[in-house]
């Protein structure tokens, strides 16, 4: 069984393609998966174990290193609250706290309808608009208490589908170039423009000993 | 108005498609470029003394010179950023992704790379998005790909997202994120990334802003951009200034033009404080740097200058307290985003970093003792021993000794507000 | 000599004292040499450093001055300059220990380690005397079990990586990983993929903390209740070297000795826990007598009494080729030598043989020049044409994998079906019967039909002559007999005389058995039944007439009615004859079996007579491995019952048919060897024990190839639970441990072991493969580790690991015999036997062929292999 439907599966392929080593594939690949499912589920895990030759193991041992990538269910929405020093000045802990209220969810909780997950995020490079909260990493900011229940309203009532989709979803450009150059150009390539450089650093060097 | 290199194009509508892009000069620089030799390229980029604008403010052209001259080797852009109150590359990636590309494309010839990447911050979901729009782009107008404008010069260029975690901006933690694995640093000796990087073979590591100043470099040579700024501060740079000013935001001076005063003061640049407030503390360089005083307030923003008042430029992001904000809850603060963030591989960064967040949260909510004090400044010192700036560590790379920075700055400059929180079992401040 | 040395030495300064160093050495090791103890908890000498800990940081002079190193990860340069005991190393050493401890729970006193462990033990040498931790600690659900062997308790862990590193570097086996990130970072599995690695009982060993336990061991003794001996690990032919360890006359716990030239401090968990299966209270611990269906207790006395009425006492009484004699795996040199000595030199039989037809012909393994494990490991190139390494000889497969990866050597694997050694393989090719003469011929010619191979081997710089190349020989598919791959290699080492054969079978000291003369036609030392020793002459009371009979032979023979006696020592022909059928009918009809067992298996079960035979560690003696390493055994615990030893049993029962065979124990047996093989010359106990030779001594043993090197040092932070019972175990560990000797008479110069061909080259006999009848299939008939036996049975945490019977075919064939994965089909050998097995669908199963596991089932009435067939097919339907 496939876990990967069959448009990611060819996706996948070509971000196995770009590396040297199929590993590098890992973090795109899950990435993908959350794209299709939501989140990362061991099925995709296992299969990204497959398609990369590694262990499952592995693949939730890198996995788990990092903060976007979910092994357990997340809602439609991901909210996170900055609370880092910018944000925390401009009174980012306060607006978390406001946050927890109206979702009635603690920390990492989802609400009962699947709406939204909370979570309280590290400095998201929004500074200049604190306190920001990023959903699904789209950012919006500054938010006041009223601002931040107006974005909530607006994500339940799809007013902001078009720039914010479900989690997982990250990037929705695909890389849609040409396939790549084959390295044995690029390696015969690399080494004529070394054979020249050191030609033209061999002359240099005779000029120098001549003129002394 | 002084010089704009890297933020030239921004705010002009559409700034980050290929058509806006050609429009105002692009791709010039790399046809330049591709018609020089590449020892020539690396030339100009060591003539402009171009500081490396990721933090460690090493030189962009020495960096390549140290390149270890194997048949493969990478070009690895980082766009990690996540240093805290740092925001400038968000800026430039979702708004010039072109001139990134090209700086990239530009650095991948001078210095012969076999394979290009962009490894772009995760949560840059916009940023992923024009970044990739902008290969597809560059691909299909012919500047990335097999004999590229024609010159028999060929490379191809990826872009990676990174995950969440703010150690993958730590360019050997970056390498082992790229290759798939967990952000774990690297030991140096011997993981210089010039000698052993990705995949083993030798790879320069640029910051974003470093590779977007490269075009500009090349279309108006080394020594123009030589020519801005003072001393080591060569050109100009990006300073993301937060916290408590009235404007806070981006913005690209040129170095040592301004002063820490002037660009929290300056009506066209932070636009000061809040009525009747005053500069408590300043925190240049990211999160990982110690604190300035008000009393620093005329140190011009320049490299050297700010490393002689025993901080860093670092990241130039510069983050402003005001005398109504808490210097203990942003030491707790700034202590819980380096335990959050500790990789966790070496123990006294993984089991320290949340030994003092824990006695910091103490403090700050009110059941603190004076001794407490004195053991941060113990734990602290089994991070980075003798406590000294820059740090001496214990551990596998800088994260460790950056945690104590906050914490020996606030100790140090606030003891007073530290007792009040002690003597009076909570934070004496309004939030 | 003098000059290369110094080259490759660095004078490196610690502490103000000056020392020489090997160039490219870790600092951390090339302190501990010159006696500078630098603490450590994630360094491993066997591992690849990670510098996570932080526990051997040292101040090192750089440009910038003193600044801390780990001491782990630098390796020593020239005019270097170390402290390690500043202040501020002092301090640095301080913080790490104490930050490894404030998450650190206190359950010493009910944690496996407790006495054993380096976190306790540099905590009591290095550490703080209290904490300052006021706050609450990490918690996780203690222990979870990450496989069916080991506890995982992660609260205890302190993230060294060994464990980790282990799986993933050594064993290549990463089904434990970092999970999570910071101070959250645990040690885990993948949700329902537990850590079933046939090495895991090695994490545990080396666990620096009690995060790691065994469950066989769990709660069951503390090292001041241990005491030990060193021994050798017989559960395959490697010979890992171990220490043993019991507690109140009681095995307890195998742990792993490192042995450079052997194991690296490595077991199987096969071996490792296998001390179980001694301690059972199922052991056959009494003689027994049939009486009808059943036996009854009898005593030694009327046991050998019964013997001796049925052995014709002297040969002018009986036809002594009546008598066979089919000698098992579990036996030592020293029973081997006197059971030969009783069969052929008292009785007078040549029928004697120690091989179920899973191996290979005594005279053609002697014929074959010899390569060590570390001949192979270093080899230009290997040709493997073996049974899977990593299921037969596991720790061998461990060596073969650090080789390749480390690139030392290039692997081309030969043979008809999917070995783990495929992934080591730069080049995996499937051979015919009819390919194998050509590809022995021409391999490194040009006219090869494997180009492949023979490129590979060409840049590697094997010679035409074969220099440099190892050839692994087993038995890769059982299917195929055993004739087949004699003729192979005898071709090739024609063909390439200078190369080099490493047998891998899998059966413990096989290469004892055939040294000692366990086969027919040879005598101790390999030497042809005509070419009795002047002393061996002296020594025997007789020399067998003429040649006698192999297994194979003895059982056609039985089933003529030609064989009246036959002695079972330690072999279960019923259960592991790979004709089973043969083996069953043949037995039924045998007029008197005796069986020398330690439990009732299939064959003793239907046994006349079964005489109770001590266990592994219930006797002292010798073992030889593979590669031909004699290697103690020692005796940790008394027999269980009325056991004894076998050879003494062979004594026994020489005495009781009127002859003697001279020795009143094992040391006397192997004096006694060194004097009639000349293969042994220069063996004593004395010399093995007292030479510290943890690696043993290769035979033959000559004044120039005389291998013994000093004893490495015990790192007893990389293997912690040794170095604790000595120091504190019981008194009877001290007085048997052999302390190193560095300037003993022993340190003789390290040769190459001879290799000698004591029989004469034997004629490679080709047959033609059978054409396939139509219907059948091929077979892959082969071992797996976990593969049914009497030992497994009675380990009680191994037992459930033992293979199911299954068949496996390609999707593709499945779907010809139209049946689904978890079908049934019937399977039909040549002769008509069936049995019905589940199909398992695997893709790495060639098209045309059904896997089969040896070991995995017992059917009466069936055997996929058929003893004379030079090749087996199967029919195979749908049931």
């Amino acid at each position: 069984m496939s876990f990967f439907n069959p448009e990611n599966l060819e996706k996948a392929q070509v971000l196995i393609g770009l590396y040297p080593d199929k590993r590098s594939a890992l973090i795109p690949l899950c990435h993908l998966a959350q794209g299709q499912h939501g989140h990362l589920s061991n099925e995709a895990m296992e299969q990204i174990a497959d398609l990369l030759e590694i262990q499952p193991a592995e693949v939730l041992g890198t996995a788990s290193f990092y903060d976007m990538l979910h092994t357990e269910e997340v809602g439609k929405y991901l909210v996170g609250v900055c609370t880092n020093v910018a944000c925390m000045l401009g009174g980012g802990i306060e607006l978390l706290e406001h946050a927890s209220d109206v979702l009635g969810v603690p920390l990492g909780g989802t609400t009962e309808d699947g709406m939204f997950t909370l979570e309280e995020v590290e400095c998201v490079a929004h500074c200049d608009k604190a306190p920001c909260a990023q959903v699904n990493y789209r950012f919006f900011g500054p938010l006041a208490n009223g601002d931040f229940d107006q974005l909530l309203d607006d994500l339940r009532n799809d007013r902001l589908s078009e720039s914010v989709p479900p989690h997982g979803v990250l990037s929705r450009v695909f890389r849609d170039a040409p396939a790549m150059v084959p390295l044995e150009i690029i390696h015969r390539e690399r080494r004529a423009m070394d054979d020249e450089k050191k030609a033209r650093q061999a002359a240099l060097n005779k000029d120098a000993g001549g003129n002394q | 108005m002084s010089t704009k290199i890297v933020t030239a194009r921004v705010g002009i509508p559409d700034s980050f498609l290929l058509s806006t892009y050609l429009e105002n000069g692009g791709y010039a620089a790399f046809k330049k470029a591709l018609s020089m030799n590449p020892e020539d390229v690396h030339a100009e980029v060591t003539a402009s003394g171009m500081l490396g604008r990721g933090g460690a403010g090493f030189e962009a052209g020495r960096k390549w010179s140290m390149l270890k001259q194997d048949p493969i080797r990478y070009l690895v852009v980082n766009g990690d950023e996540s240093e805290p109150s740092t925001f400038k590359d968000h800026l430039l990636v979702e708004n010039d992704p072109h001139q990134l590309i090209e700086g990239t494309l530009i650095t991948a010839y001078a210095i012969g790379a076999t394979r290009a990447f962009i490894y772009l911050r995760g949560e840059f979901a916009l940023g992923l998005e024009r970044v990739q729009t902008a290969i597809n782009e560059a691909y299909a107008y012919g500047a990335i790909g097999e004999n590229i404008f024609g010159s028999g010069f060929s490379i191809d260029l990826v872009l990676q997202p990174g995950a969440g975690a703010y150690i993958c901006g730590e360019e050997t933690a970056l390498i082992e994120s790229l290759e798939g694995k967990r952000g774990f640093p690297r030991i140096k000796p011997p993981y210089f990334p010039a000698v052993i990087g990705l995949y083993g073979a030798p790879t320069i590591v640029n910051n974003v802003e470093t590779m977007s100043n490269i075009p500009w470099i090349i279309s108006n040579g080394g020594k123009a951009f030589a020519a801005l700024g003072k001393g080591r501060s060569t050109g100009t740079r990006l300073f993301a200034l937060s916290g408590d000013v009235m404007k806070p935001g981006n913005y690209e001076l040129e170095m040592t033009s301004k002063t820490f005063r002037e660009l929290i003061y300056d009506p066209a640049l932070g636009g000061g404080l809040k009525e009747g407030r005053s500069v408590k503390a300043v925190i240049p360089g990211g999160v990982s740097a110690p604190w300035i005083g008000p009393d620093n307030l005329d140190l011009p923003l320049g490299q050297d200058e700010v490393a002689q008042a025993g901080s860093m430029l670092g990241s130039g992001s510069i983050i402003v307290l005001d005398d109504h904000s808490c210097a203990v809850r942003a030491v707790w603060r700034i202590t819980k985003f380096f335990n959050r963030e500790s990789c966790g591989q070496c123990t006294p960064c993984r089991e320290g970093s949340g030994w003092i967040e824990k006695i910091m949260h103490r403090i700050e909510l009110g059941s603190g003792t004076e001794s407490d004090l004195d053991l941060l400044l113990d734990v602290c010192d089994n991070i980075a021993p003798g406590l000294t700036w820059p740090p001496q560590q214990t551990t596998i790379c800088v994260l460790g000794p950056s945690i104590p920075s906050s914490v020996v700055s606030g100790i140090k400059m606030f003891r007073d507000e530290f007792m009040i929180h002690i003597k009076e079992e909570g934070c004496p401040f309004v939030h | 000599m003098s000059t290369d040395v110094s080259q490759n030495l660095v004078t490196v300064s610690i502490d103000g004292k000056e020392i020489l160093a090997g160039k490219g050495e870790l600092l951390i090791a090339a302190a501990e040499k010159a006696g500078v103890f630098i603490p450590r908890f994630c360094y491993h000498n066997r591992l690849p450093q990670v510098g996570m800990c932080r526990m051997c940081l040292v101040e090192v002079k750089g440009p910038r001055g003193f600044s801390l190193q780990p001491a782990c990860y630098l390796p020593v340069a020239d005019g270097m300059e170390v402290v390690t005991e500043s202040e501020k190393v002092k301090k640095a050493q301080d913080g790490v220990l104490e930050y490894l401890l404030i998450n650190h729970p206190l359950d010493c006193p009910v944690c496996d380690k407790g006495g054993e462990c380096p976190l306790q033990d540099q905590t009591m040498a290095y550490g703080p005397g209290e904490s300052r931790f006021a706050e609450e600690k990490r918690h996780w659900e203690k222990p979870i079990a990450i496989s069916d062997l080991v506890l995982l308790d992660r609260e205890r862990c302190i993230q060294c990586d060994r464990c980790t590193r282990f799986a993933d570097v050594v064993a290549g086996d990463a089904l434990i990983e970092f999970v999570g990130r910071g101070d959250h970072t645990e040690i885990n599995v993948f949700p329902d993929r537990p850590f079933s690695s046939y090495f895991s009982g090695n994490t545990v060993q080396i666990c620096p903390v009690g995060a790691l336990t065994a469950v066989p061991y769990r709660f069951k003794a503390r090292p001041w209740d241990l005491s030990q001996v060193e021994s050798s690990c017989t559960t395959c032919s490697m010979g890992c070297r171990i220490m043993v360890q019991s507690s109140q006359n009681e095995l307890t716990r195998y742990l792993g000795l490192d042995a450079d030239s052997i194991n690296h401090g490595w077991l199987c968990d096969k071996g490792r826990f296998g001390h179980e299966a001694i301690n059972s209270s199922d052991r056959v611990t009494v003689p027994l007598v049939r009486k009808g269906d059943s036996f009854v207790e009898t005593t030694w006395a009327s046991a050998l009494e019964l013997i001796a009425s049925k052995v014709p006492s002297s040969r002018s009484a009986g036809d002594p080729d009546r008598i066979g004699f089919i000698l098992g795996s579990r036996l030592t040199n020293e029973d081997i030598y006197s059971w030969v000595k009783l069969a052929k030199g008292v009785i007078g039989s040549d029928s004697v043989d120690s091989q179920l037809g899973d191996g290979l012909k005594g005279e053609v393994i002697a014929s074959l020049r010899r390569a060590t494990i570390n001949d192979a490991v270093s080899a230009k190139a290997i040709l493997a044409f073996t049974g899977d390494i990593k299921e037969e000889i596991p720790v061998l497969f461990l060596r073969l994998r650090e080789a390749v990866k480390s690139g030392w050597t290039k692997m081309a694997t030969i043979g008809t079906h999917k070995s783990s050694l495929d992934k080591l393989s730069e080049v995996t090719a499937s051979v015919s019967v009819d390919q194998l003469q050509l590809l022995a011929r021409e391999l490194m010619r040009e006219s090869s039909r494997f180009p492949e191979i023979t490129k590979l081997f060409e840049n590697q710089g094997v010679g035409a002559d074969g220099d440099g190349l190892v050839v692994l020989l087993g038995r890769e598919n059982l299917a195929w007999d055993q004739s087949v791959v004699e003729a192979f290699a005898l071709e090739l080492s024609r063909a390439l005389p200078k190369a080099k054969f490493l047998v891998t079978i899998r059966n413990a000291n096989f290469a004892g058995s055939i040294d000692l003369g366990a086969v027919p036609r040879l005598l101790p030392g390999r030497l042809p039944l005509e070419s009795a020793s002047p002393m061996m002459r002296q020594k025997w009371a007789g020399l067998p007439d003429r040649a006698g009979r192999g297994v194979k032979e003895m059982l056609s023979a039985a089933l003529q009615g030609e064989l009246d006696v036959l002695f079972l020592v330690g072999s279960d022909p019923r259960e592991d004859y790979v004709d089973s059928v043969l083996a069953n009918s043949a037995l039924d009809t045998v007029g008197f079996v005796v069986s020398v067992d330690t439990f009732l298996s299939q064959s003793s079960a239907k046994a006349d007579l079964v005489l109770p035979a001590s266990s592994f560690a219930e006797k002292s003696g010798t073992t030889t491995n593979l590669e031909g390493r004699v290697l103690t055994l020692n005796q940790k615990v008394a027999p269980k019952g009325l056991c004894r030893p076998d050879w003494a049993i062979a004594c026994e029962i020489a005495l009781e048919l009127g002859g003697d065979l001279g020795f009143g124990s094992a040391a006397e047996v192997l004096d006694e060897i060194a004097e009639v093989s000349p293969l042994h010359w220069g063996l004593s106990w004395n010399r093995l024990e007292r030479s510290a030779a943890i690696e043993g001594m290769m035979i033959p043993v000559s004044a120039t190839s005389l291998s013994i090197r000093p004893r490495a040092m015990l790192d007893e932070i990389s293997t912690p639970g040794i170095a604790s019972v000595w120091d504190q175990g019981l008194a009877s560990s001290k007085t048997t441990y052999v302390e190193t000797s560095t300037n003993s008479e022993d340190d003789e110069p390290v040769g190459e072991p001879a290799t000698q061909t004591v029989a004469g080259m034997v004629e490679p006999i080709w047959r033609l493969a059978p054409v396939q009848p139509l219907g059948f299939m091929n077979l892959a008939y082969s071992r797996k580790l976990y593969s049914q036996g009497e030992h497994l049975r009675n380990s009680a945490h191994l037992v459930h690991l033992v293979v199911e019977a299954k068949c496996r075919v390609s999707g593709k064939t499945a779907e010809k015999l139209g049946v689904s994965s978890g079908g049934s089909v019937l399977i039909s050998d040549k002769a008509g036997g069936e049995g019905q097995f589940e199909l398992e669908i695997d893709d790495s199963v060639p098209n045309g062929t059904v896997e089969l596991v040896r070991g995995s089932f017992s059917i009466p009435g069936f055997s996929p292999v058929r003893s004379g067939e030079t090749v087996n097919y199967v029919k195979v339907e749908r049931a």
